[in-house]
């Protein structure tokens, strides 16, 4: 069998795949990260985002093979080891940003990757835009675009809190 | 997905040879348009060549007259490239727009042209601007390059290395996206420079992408959004599908044409 090393949420792992395997299968069938979400098999609907050396990719659409020597992030590497959340989380929760979940694990990982390739910061029309390839059936989006809205006030340092959501 | 042996070459020159030495063997890029058709099943290739990590294959260089694009380079660095926005903005902008941010990581330039998809966008940019593609093994200048539905001349074991294109003096590229996919329904991409008056529509034709000879006759005339009043698009030749009738795709194709005239001024 083929082997893959790569870092995954900062830990090296060497995992045997078959060539075919996607990463998406290797994380969450092998390595058991199930945060990780298959919500198509058409790679439009971006429940499966993770971070890829950085970048957002849709981890349904990426061979294991192909991530040889790769780091790894997904959604449960966010989050401190004490269990603080990472902003973006932080905002989905205080802004009601889901409803069942399905597609949040993608949506957070597609949003904060966002934020960090845009400093000067986005207005609601480009969070919009940023989300093309996450598809949310419950929430109607607005209250996804409220939570990255105030977080990328915290995650490019503008604020220390979040701003709260009104009551 | 069917099982297949992976390779992954550190040069071009390994990589033709894996191809040439097995002819059921094909190149993966971004993976983008082969992995879900590897999903589908629709295709079952005997080993996957990844040009991932072959660093020769990846860049963009800009001189006074071209800009010169590697065939491994994603949508995403062309989109956020200061210097193609300078001088081909509307390239820039075009990648911009292909699928949604994570394909745009992945996604690339030879993978898009050499895949030749009937709705993809950057097959308007090579044809309307008159570019020329560079090949393991030869250059090859746009008109020739698109034989086809999901057809080029490039040989089975042949790479596309870069994309060639001379810097217009004004383009455009407009399109009307599918609203789920965001591949063009319709996209017309028009450009005035060393090569002339060219329009190619992409999206609509039923053998991929095409040039316009009516609109460039009369844009070459008189380059204006009214030059175009009352040109056609005969819509046999169209493509007809859940998405949109060949009637209204021949009406797209004018509408898109003048807006991407007025838009390149
Ligand atoms: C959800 C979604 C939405 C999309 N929306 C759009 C859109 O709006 N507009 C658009 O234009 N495209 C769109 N695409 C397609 C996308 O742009 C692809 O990236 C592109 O078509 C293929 O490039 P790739 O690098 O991913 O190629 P791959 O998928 O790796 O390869 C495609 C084909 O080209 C061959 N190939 C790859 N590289 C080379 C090379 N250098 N030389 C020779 N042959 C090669 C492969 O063997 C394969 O047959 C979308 C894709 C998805 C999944
Ligand atoms: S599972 Fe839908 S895009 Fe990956
Ligand atoms: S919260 Fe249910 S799909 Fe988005």
């Amino acid at each position: 069998m083929p082997k893959v090393s790569l870092t995954v949420n900062g830990k090296p792992v060497t995992v045997e795949v078959e060539n075919r395997t996607l990463l998406v299968e290797m994380l969450r069938e092998q390595l058991r990260l199930t945060g990780t979400h298959v919500g198509c098999d058409t790679s439009q609907c971006g429940a499966c985002v993770v971070h890829v050396n950085g970048a957002s990719v849709k981890s349904c659409t990426i061979l294991a093979v192909q991530c040889e020597g790769a780091e790894v992030l997904t959604i449960e590497g966010l989050a401190s080891p004490d269990g603080t959340l990472h902003p973006m989380q932080e905002a989905f929760r205080e802004y009601h940003a889901l409803q069942c979940g399905f597609c949040t694990p993608g949506m957070v990982m597609s949003a904060i990757d966002l934020v960090q390739r845009n400093p000067q910061g986005l207005s609601d029309r480009e969070i919009r835009e940023g989300l093309e390839g996450n598809l949310c059936r419950c929430t109607g989006y607005h209250n996804i675009v409220r939570a990255i809205a105030a977080a990328q006030v915290v995650m490019h340092g503008k604020a220390k809190e979040l701003p709260r959501a009104a009551e | 997905m069917y099982d297949f042996a992976y390779h992954r070459p550190a040069t071009v020159a390994e990589a033709v040879k894996l191809l040439a030495a097995d002819p059921e063997a094909k190149v993966i890029s971004g993976g983008m348009s082969l992995i879900p058709v590897l999903k589908q099943r629709l295709a079952r290739p005997s080993a996957l060549i990844d040009l991932g990590a072959i660093p020769d294959l990846v860049g963009i260089a800009v001189s006074a007259t071209t800009v010169t694009i590697r065939g491994r380079t994603t949508h995403a660095a062309v989109a956020a490239s200061a210097e193609v926005k300078r001088a081909i903005p509307a390239l820039a902008e075009l990648a911009s727009h292909i699928g949604d941010p994570q394909v745009r990581n992945r996604g690339t330039i030879g993978g898009s042209i050499a895949h030749h998809d009937p709705t993809a966008d950057y097959p308007a940019a090579v044809l309307a601007l008159g570019a020329t593609v560079h090949t393991s093994r030869r250059r090859i200048a746009a008109d020739d390059f698109f034989t086809g539905l999901f057809a080029t001349a490039l040989e089975p074991d042949e790479i596309v290395t870069a994309v060639e294109f001379p810097i217009p003096e004004k383009a455009a590229y407009v399109k009307f996206p599918n609203p789920a996919s965001r591949y063009a329904m319709v996209g017309v991409f028009v450009a005035k420079g060393p090569m002339g008056v060219r329009v190619a529509v992409t999206g609509a034709g039923a053998h991929g992408v095409f040039r316009h000879a009516a609109m460039e006759e009369a844009l070459a005339k008189s380059w204006s959004p009214e030059a175009l009043e009352g040109i056609t698009t005969p819509a046999a030749d169209l493509n007809n599908d859940i998405h949109a009738s060949r009637e209204y795709r021949a009406h797209l194709v004018g509408v898109m044409a003048k807006r991407a005239v007025a838009k390149a001024g």
